[in-house]
C-alpha cells in the first residue's frame, strides 16, 4: 500500500467511524427531548426512564463522537496539508462556526446530563432541546464545507494560487443546500430506525413492555418522517450532482456513453475495460428523467472525461445502488408503519413489523456510508473537484500505513466497547417492577456517584 | 486600529489560554486520579469525576477552537506545523481519544469492578500522556527547527520535536496541569481533609513547576534560541519575568494560608502570563524562522469574517459558560441543599 492509498484509507477510515456518532449525535438528543417534552406533558414516568437513558446513550455517543472529530480536523492538515493551505481560507469559515455549534451543544449537553437535579425541569427541557438544534447545526456546517469540495466556488485563481477569496459565496456553493438537507434527513431516519430496531427486537419476547412500546412510537415517528421526505433531498442532490459533477454521477450510474434519453440502471457490473454495464435492469430514459427531470435530456457519460479522471466506478456504482436499496427499505417501513396509524390510530405491533423493523434498523447507517461512499469516491481523483488532485495536496510524510493501523485497531476496539455498553446500559429492559417504579430505579442508578462524593 | 491578522491571532492565543486553564486542568485531574493515594484515595478519584464530568467536552472544544483558527486565518501555518509535526500530533489524537472514550466508559459502565478500575487505568495514563505532547508540539513550533519549503520538510519529522528542548517544554506543560487541577480541587470539596491532600498535591506540583521552568529557560538557549532572545532581552522581559513570579509565588503563599480562592487566581494568572510571553517572544513568527503572523495570514475577506464570527460566538458562548460553570462550580452553596 503506498502512502496515498494509506493516506486515504485512514481518511475514509476515521470519517465511516465518526459518521455514525455524528449522525446519532444530530438525532439522539431529539429523541430525548421528545421523551422529556412527553413527561412533562403526561407525568408518565415510562418517558422519564426513557429520556434518562436515551441521555446515558448520547452521553457516551457524544463522547466518542466528539473525540473521533477532533482527529478529523488535525486529519484535514495531517494527511493533506498542501489542501489546507490552498482552502483553509476559503472554507474555513463554515469550520469556525461549527466549533461553536460545538461548544454549544457540548456546554447544554454538560448541563442535561448532570443537570437532572440542579436546575429547572424547563430548564433541564430547554438544555436538551439547544443540545438538538446545535448538533444539527454542527452537521450543516460540516457539511457545507465537504459540498463546496464537490462544487468550489467564491474564489479566482491566479498562477496556481487562490485570489479574490469570498467566503460567503464559498459557503453558498451550488451543493450546499442538498447535500446538507440531504445528510441531515439521514441522520434523523438512521438514528431513528436502528433505535426503533433495537426496542423492536426487546418486544418480540416482551409484547406488552410500555418502555419499549414507547420508545418504538418516538423512534420510528421520527425515523419514519425522515425516510419519508429524504426521496425529495434524493432528487435534489441527484439534480445538483448532474449539473455540478457529471463524471460523478456518470460514475454512480454506471454510464460510460454520453446519450440523450440514459436509462435508469438497477444493478449490474460496470466493465470499465470495455465501458460498459452488464446484467443491470434498465429503465429506459429513467435516468435522464431523474437527473434532468426530461425524459430525453443529455446525459454526460464517462467518455466525455479522459481516462485519468474517472473515478472508481464499480465502487461507487455498487454503494449508490445499496444507498437507494436501503432507503427504500426504510420508506416502505415507513409506510407500513404510517398505514397502520391510519387505520387503528396506533402502531402495528404484529410479529411481521417488528421483523422488518429488526431488518430496517441497520439500513440507515449503512446508506449514510454508502451514500459517504458515492460522495467521496465519486469525488475522486480530485479533492477539489476540477481543481487540486488529491494526490497533489497529501502530506510527504512516510510511513503513513503505520497510523492507518493504528487508528483501525483503536477504532474497532471502541466500537466493540460502545455497542457492547449500549446494549447493557441503555437498551435493555428497565430492571425490577418496570414503569410503576421507573422513577425510583432512576434515582437508584444516580445513587453512586453521591455516595462516594 | 490593529491589523485585522494580529486580532486573528491574538483570538487564537486567548483560546489556547482558556483551553490551558479548562482543558488543561481536567487532564491535570487524571494525573491525580492515577497517583490518588492513601485513605481518602476513592473520595479524591470521586471528587476528581464529579469537577471533570460536566465541563470537560465543552472544555476540550477550546483546542478545536484553536486548530480552527490557525487553518482558516493563517492556512500555511496550519499546513507546516500539521506536516513536520505529524508524529506528534497524530501521538496526541491518540491521547485525545483514549482520555475521553476511557473517562466516559469508566462514568457509564456497571460501577466498582474491575473494569472500572481498567477504564481508569486508561483515563489517568491518558491524561498523562496527552499534555506532554501538546508541550512537545508547542515547544516543536516554538524551537525554530521546522522548516516547510514547496510541501517538503527539510529538517525531516523527527529532529523538530524529538530533542531536550520540546521535551522538557512536554513535562513542564503535563506540571503546569496538574498544578491548575490540585489548585482548582481544593475549591470542589467542602471536606477539609480532601482539600489538605489536594493542598500538599498543589504545593509539590508548584515546586516541580518552578524546576521545570527553570530548565525550560536554560534549554531555550540551544533549543529556541529566538524565543530565549525575547524572553531576556526584550523590554518587556523583566516586568514579564517579574509579574509571573509575583503570581508564582503569590499562588504558594494562598496555598500555605488556605486561601484557595485566590491561589485558583494566581495559578491561572501564572499558566496565563507563562502562555503569553511565549506568544511574544515569538512575535511576530507562528512558525519561526519562516512563517510569520503577516505572511501566513488568510486574505482580509476571510479574516473579517472570521473575527465577526469570533465575536458573535463570544456573546453566544461567554453567557452558555457562565451558566454551566455556575450550575456546577456556583460556589458551595448549591451543594448544602444536597450534602
Amino acid at each position: 500500500m503506498n502512502d496515498l492509498l494509506a493516506a486515504r484509507s485512514q481518511m475514509a477510515m476515521s470519517l465511516a467511524f465518526h459518521i455514525v456518532f455524528a449522525a446519532i449525535g444530530i438525532a439522539m438528543p431529539l429523541l430525548m427531548v421528545i421523551a422529556e417534552w412527553l413527561y412533562l406533558r403526561t407525568r408518565e414516568d415510562v418517558y422519564l426512564e426513557l429520556a434518562r437513558r436515551w441521555a446515558k446513550g448520547t452521553a457516551i455517543l457524544f463522547a466518542v463522537g466528539a473525540v473521533s472529530g477532533t482527529v478529523l480536523s488535525f486529519e484535514l492538515g495531517l494527511l493533506w496539508p498542501q489542501f489546507m493551505g490552498y482552502a483553509g481560507a476559503i472554507i474555513g469559515m463554515p469550520f469556525s462556526l461549527e466549533g461553536f455549534a460545538f461548544f454549544t451543544e457540548a456546554i447544554f449537553l454538560g448541563i442535561y446530563l448532570y443537570g437532572w437535579k440542579r436546575v429547572a425541569p424547563r430548564a433541564h427541557l430547554a438544555a436538551g432541546a439547544i443540545v438538538a438544534l446545535s448538533g444539527a447545526l454542527s452537521g450543516i456546517f460540516v457539511v457545507i464545507a465537504n459540498a463546496w469540495m464537490n462544487s468550489p466556488v467564491g474564489f479566482q485563481i491566479l498562477d496556481g494560487k487562490p485570489v479574490n477569496i469570498d467566503p460567503v459565496a464559498a459557503m453558498l456553493n451550488p451543493m450546499a443546500l442538498s447535500q446538507t438537507l440531504h445528510m441531515t434527513l439521514a441522520a434523523y431516519a438512521a438514528t431513528g430506525f436502528a433505535v426503533a430496531g433495537i426496542h423492536a427486537y426487546q418486544l418480540r419476547r416482551d409484547r406488552s413492555n410500555l418502555f419499549h412500546r414507547r420508545a418504538l412510537a418516538i423512534a420510528l415517528t421520527v425515523g419514519g418522517a425522515a425516510a419519508l421526505f429524504q426521496p425529495l433531498s434524493g432528487d435534489l442532490s441527484a439534480r445538483a450532482v448532474a449539473r455540478q459533477q457529471p463524471a460523478k454521477l456518470a460514475a454512480l450510474e454506471a454510464q460510460f456513453k454520453t446519450e440523450a434519453g440514459a436509462p435508469l440502471r438497477i444493478g449490474g457490473i460496470p466493465d470499465v475495460e470495455r465501458a460498459e454495464t452488464r446484467y443491470a435492469i434498465e429503465i429506459p430514459r429513467g435516468l435522464s428523467l431523474l437527473a434532468f427531470h426530461d425524459p430525453n435530456a443529455k446525459v454526460t457519460g464517462l467518455d466525455a472525461f479522459p481516462r485519468d479522471e474517472w473515478p472508481h466506478v464499480p465502487i461507487v456504482h455498487a454503494a449508490f445502488q445499496l444507498m437507494v436499496a436501503s432507503g427504500t427499505l426504510m420508506m416502505a417501513v415507513a409506510l407500513w408503519g404510517a398505514y397502520g396509524f391510519w387505520r387503528r390510530r396506533a402502531l402495528p405491533d404484529g410479529k411481521w413489523f417488528l421483523r422488518a423493523l429488526v431488518l430496517a434498523a441497520p439500513a440507515g447507517m449503512i446508506a449514510i456510508e454508502a451514500g459517504w461512499t458515492v460522495t467521496e469516491v465519486g469525488r475522486q481523483p480530485w479533492i477539489i473537484y476540477g481543481i487540486m488532485r488529491t494526490a497533489e495536496a497529501v502530506t510527504p510524510m512516510p510511513g503513513l500505513l503505520v497510523p492507518f493501523l493504528t487508528f483501525t485497531v483503536l477504532y474497532l476496539f471502541l466500537s466493540a466497547v460502545v455497542v457492547w455498553l449500549l446494549f447493557r446500559q441503555v437498551a435493555a429492559s428497565p430492571r425490577g417492577v418496570p414503569l410503576a417504579s421507573g422513577k425510583e430505579a432512576a434515582q437508584e442508578e444516580e445513587e453512586p456517584e453521591h455516595v462516594a462524593a | 486600529m490593529w491589523p485585522l491578522e494580529l486580532i486573528a491571532a491574538g483570538a487564537m492565543i486567548v483560546s489556547l489560554t482558556f483551553y490551558a486553564l479548562l482543558g488543561g486542568a481536567d487532564y491535570g485531574g487524571g494525573v491525580w486520579d492515577l497517583f490518588a493515594r492513601g485513605p481518602r484515595a476513592l473520595k479524591q478519584r470521586a471528587l476528581i469525576e464529579e469537577a471533570i464530568g460536566p465541563v470537560w467536552e465543552a472544555n476540550h472544544v477550546w483546542l478545536i477552537l484553536v486548530v480552527v483558527i490557525l487553518f482558516t486565518g493563517f492556512p500555511v501555518a496550519f499546513a507546516a506545523i500539521a506536516t513536520a509535526l505529524h508524529i506528534p500530533l497524530t501521538l496526541l489524537l491518540i491521547g485525545i481519544v483514549l482520555r475521553g472514550s476511557a473517562f466516559t466508559f469508566r462514568t457509564y459502565d456497571v460501577k466498582r469492578d474491575e473494569r472500572e478500575r481498567g477504564w481508569g487505568r486508561i483515563f489517568s495514563i491518558a491524561s498523562i500522556i496527552t499534555p506532554v505532547l501538546l508541550g512537545i508540539t508547542l515547544g516543536g513550533i516554538a524551537s525554530g527547527s521546522i522548516r516547510f519549503e514547496n510541501g517538503i520538510v527539510p529538517n525531516g519529522f523527527v529532529r523538530p520535536w524529538l530533542a531536550p528542548f520540546p521535551l522538557a517544554v512536554g513535562f513542564f506543560a503535563l506540571a503546569l496541569f496538574a498544578f491548575l487541577a490540585a489548585v482548582y480541587l481544593t475549591l470542589e470539596t467542602r471536606d477539609t481533609l480532601l482539600q489538605e491532600d489536594f493542598r500538599r498535591r498543589a504545593i509539590v506540583a508548584g515546586v516541580v513547576v518552578a524546576a521545570l521552568a527553570l530548565a525550560v529557560f536554560l534549554l531555550s538557549g540551544s533549543g529556541a534560541p529566538k524565543v530565549r532572545a525575547g524572553l531576556s532581552a526584550s523590554a518587556w522581559a523583566v516586568p514579564l519575568h517579574l509579574a509571573t513570579a509575583i503570581s508564582a509565588i503569590a499562588a504558594f503563599a494562598a496555598l500555605w494560608k488556605r486561601a484557595y480562592g485566590l491561589a485558583r487566581v494566581c495559578a491561572a494568572a501564572q499558566v496565563t502570563l507563562i502562555l503569553w510571553g511565549w506568544a511574544l517572544a515569538q512575535f511576530p513568527y507562528i512558525v519561526e524562522p519562516d512563517i510569520t503572523i503577516q505572511s501566513a495570514a488568510a486574505p482580509p475577506a476571510t479574516l473579517r469574517l472570521l473575527l465577526g464570527a469570533l465575536a458573535l460566538g463570544a456573546l453566544l458562548l461567554f453567557p452558555s459558560f457562565y451558566y454551566l460553570f455556575r450550575v456546577f462550580k456556583g460556589g458551595l452553596a448549591s451543594l448544602k441543599d444536597e450534602g
